[in-house]
């Protein structure tokens, strides 16, 4: 009770005198005492946890034996701010995700940003206090950490770092290679809507309903999967960049196997359809960050599905596909009007059509 | 989703397969004119639900795709200079020009936006008065309201430093071009419904006329395709020539009125170079002297700038419908997505891009 209380007091106000330092000065970068400021009363405070008030250079661990998952991903998303998250929950989620789709359970993360001269103090502070809170609800802990300042003018307000480790339990192999003809592939929710609402923003569209980034801490769902399907879950991976068809591509590659995928089955969003419609864009390779696809043992599809669809971040899971050895290193899709077309790679990303 | 989903139907779509099959007797060659039906078709795989005795060949109809090598070279030019905001829809920054595209001129530190509508590239005008906004105008008929409406709003706002580089085409004169070409073997069209939205259907009739070919102004999901194709085979097996309109929930024989006043208040007709095709006359737009102060082309003074086109490249045959990407000998290798040699592999609408994107399994 009082623990939550001093939170949430604490989460009222930036800690960094607002008053002193409206904006972030190259000094909160440079290893002195605005460094030092920063770093205790904004970092240290949010993210508290025993292995980072150790203030060293690292943190150090106990680990038990086993393998150990290990990951990294920069964020650089504009604008920070967008409807459903920021770039900082964004960068907790994308990482824990990444330890995740290893069959890991992530264990600690680390935070390296790199600041902007003048970005608004507040901002930062609202960051932080997202990273810690996207920390905490994916139950992992971020350990340590770097803060670097750039001339003004030099970045982009603020790009945000997370790496992180994990551990993989016995009896849990992933790997794109193990997806072997006969697999079922299921997607955990409706794709794209990470991807359209960002682009919603940048481009200032307005669809009569605000659309959504999914980002959501997908280890919990992976966890519970992996709990009752072991090794019969093959390959887990959360479809970001390029979406669901490049994602498709890389696995239908690396374990020289065809993918066969049905459009109908792929659930999208009304608005997000919408979007795509006027905007002339393929969902299919349309970022997401808080989904999953998931290729399993054609015998466990069922009990997959159901337990992707009790999971709160999966409740619109589907059977999407399967892998066939047919067309190996090909994914094809069977259109909604029973025609079939390949679906490759893209060259760069989507240009919106003119007519 | 209302107005998508019932014209995507797969039981729809199969039965009017199952009526074209029933219907044809003898071979056909249509022409789908527009570079959206040509990706429906692809996408949905519609050509392959059709008789073998019916071929399609794939039009001009893609705005990126006829655009000369000199106009991107003349945008590239523009987009350049330190004082340019050079904006444009998000498909032609891609194609490539002779050295360069427009997105190696952002990389390269030029100021290169995309927009979606012509009149943000007015209020970025606005916002920014010490910049040179500049608007790079393509497409067919369907967007140039748009443009003609932006450049009135440029000319109330009284603003010095906003303007158009015109690369507006017209389908009609592409289409009499096509078919007055000795090689020509389309024998019927599907009319781009988009377009006729705009413009209605009445230049259409001398031309259905004049080569006695049934003319079907279609729309562009895969049932408004597949019974375009199904009225045009029709009209050819019963000997029936003339316009008639699948498209009819957009399209009326009169147009939108107030789209083509505004039209001729900004545009006049003018001779127009197409990409492989060369010049078709009155075939593209022009602005008519009251809005002259508006061409980017004479403010930044790039009208000598000239190109020479890939020698390997077909692209202009592909555009009459007189090769398929197949035919290319570098389709799929020199040329490709990532490095096109011709517009048609670059735009999300030009039939080599559908080809590759699509067809290979």
């Amino acid at each position: 009770m009082s623990d939550d209380l001093g939170e949430k007091l604490l989460a009222l106000s930036c800690p960094v005198p607002v008053s002193d330092y409206p904006n972030v000065l190259l000094g909160h970068g440079g290893g002195g005492r605005l460094s030092q400021m920063l770093v205790e009363r904004m970092f240290a405070a949010s993210f508290d946890n025993a292995a980072l008030s150790e203030m060293h250079d690292g943190a150090v661990l106990p680990v038990p034996a086993g393998r150990l998952a290990f990951s990294t991903d920069s964020y650089v998303v504009r604008p920070y701010f967008f409807p459903g998250g920021d770039i900082g929950s964004l960068a907790v989620h994308g990482t824990v995700n990444d330890l995740a789709m290893c069959g890991a359970r992530p264990l600690a993360l680390s935070s390296g940003l790199i600041l902007e001269e003048g970005l608004p103090m507040e901002d930062l502070w609202r960051i932080t206090r997202s990273m810690a809170e996207a920390a905490k609800a994916a139950g992992v802990s971020i350990v340590t950490g770097d803060t670097k300042v750039v001339d003004r003018g030099k970045g982009d307000g603020i790009f945000v770092n997370v790496s992180g480790v994990g551990l993989v339990p016995d009896g849990v192999e992933i790997s794109p290679r193990r997806a072997s003809p006969g697999d079922v592939i299921l997607v955990s929710g409706a794709i794209a809507q990470h991807g359209i609402a960002i682009m919603a923003l940048r481009e200032g569209l307005e669809f009569g309903t605000t659309l959504t980034t999914d980002s959501a801490p997908l280890n919990g769902m992976v966890a519970t999967l992996l709990g009752a399907l072991g090794r019969d879950v093959h390959v887990l991976r959360d479809p970001t960049r390029g979406g669901v068809a490049s994602v498709l591509n890389e696995i239908a590659k690396s374990a020289g196997v065809g993918v066969t995928i049905s459009e109908a089955a792929i659930p999208v969003g009304e608005e997000v359809r919408g979007a795509c419609e006027i905007l002339g864009l393929d969902p299919l390779y349309v970022a997401n960050e808080g989904k999953l696809l998931a290729f399993v043992a054609r015998e466990r599809a069922g009990e997959a599905l159901a337990l992707l669809r009790a999971h709160r971040y999966g409740a619109e899971a589907a059977i999407v596909g399967e892998v066939t050895g047919e067309h190996p290193g090909r994914v094809v899709l069977k259109s909604r009007v029973g025609g079939r077309r390949v679906i490759d790679l893209l060259t760069g990303d989507q240009l919106p059509r003119i007519c | 989703m209302k107005f998508v989903d019932e014209y995507r139907s797969e039981e729809s779509v199969r039965k009017v397969a199952d009526s074209i099959r029933a219907l044809v007797t003898r071979p056909w060659t249509l022409m789908e004119i527009c570079g959206g039906q040509t990706h429906t078709l692809i996408k949905y795989g519609l050509d392959r639900m059709l008789p073998e005795l019916v071929t399609l060949v794939h039009g001009p109809g893609c705005p990126v795709c006829v655009t000369p090598l000199e106009l991107i070279d003349r945008a590239v030019a523009i987009a350049r200079r330190p004082e340019v905001t050079f904006s444009s829809f998000g498909d032609m920054l891609r194609v490539p020009g002779s050295e360069l595209d427009l997105l190696s001129v952002k990389a390269r530190g030029g100021d290169v936006r995309m927009l979606y509508s012509p009149l943000d590239a007015v209020r970025l005008a606005q916002k920014l008065p010490e910049r040179q906004v500049v608007f790079f105008a393509v497409g067919f008929e369907t967007t140039a309201p748009a443009i003609a409406g932006a450049l009135l709003e440029a000319e109330r706002l009284d603003l010095p430093n906003f303007s158009v580089l015109v690369s507006h085409v017209l389908v009609p004169p592409a289409m009499e071009a096509i078919l007055s070409s000795p090689a020509c073997r389309v024998q019927g069209f599907l009319a781009a419904g988009h377009v006729c939205t705009v413009m209605g259907t009445h230049e259409y009739d001398p031309i259905a006329e004049r080569y006695r070919i049934p003319l079907v102004v279609t729309g562009f999901e895969p049932l408004d395709l597949m019974v375009g194709i199904r009225m045009t085979l029709a009209a050819l097996e019963e000997g029936r020539h003339g316009v008639e309109i699948q498209y009819s929930r957009c399209v009326t024989p009169g147009g939108n009125l107030p789209a083509q006043k505004l039209l001729s208040e900004v545009f006049e007709a003018c001779d127009r170079p197409w990409r492989g095709i060369g010049v078709i006359p009155k075939s593209g737009y022009a602005l008519t002297p009251r809005f002259r102060k508006f061409d980017a082309a004479k403010r930044f003074d790039v009208e000598t700038v000239t190109a020479d086109e890939p020698a390997v490249c077909i692209a202009g045959s592909i555009l009459q419908g007189l090769a398929k990407p197949r035919d290319c000998a570098a389709f799929g290798k020199e040329c490709r997505p990532e490095k096109p040699l011709g517009a048609p592999m670059v735009s999300s609408e030009g039939a080599c891009a559908a080809y590759y994107s699509y067809g290979r399994e």
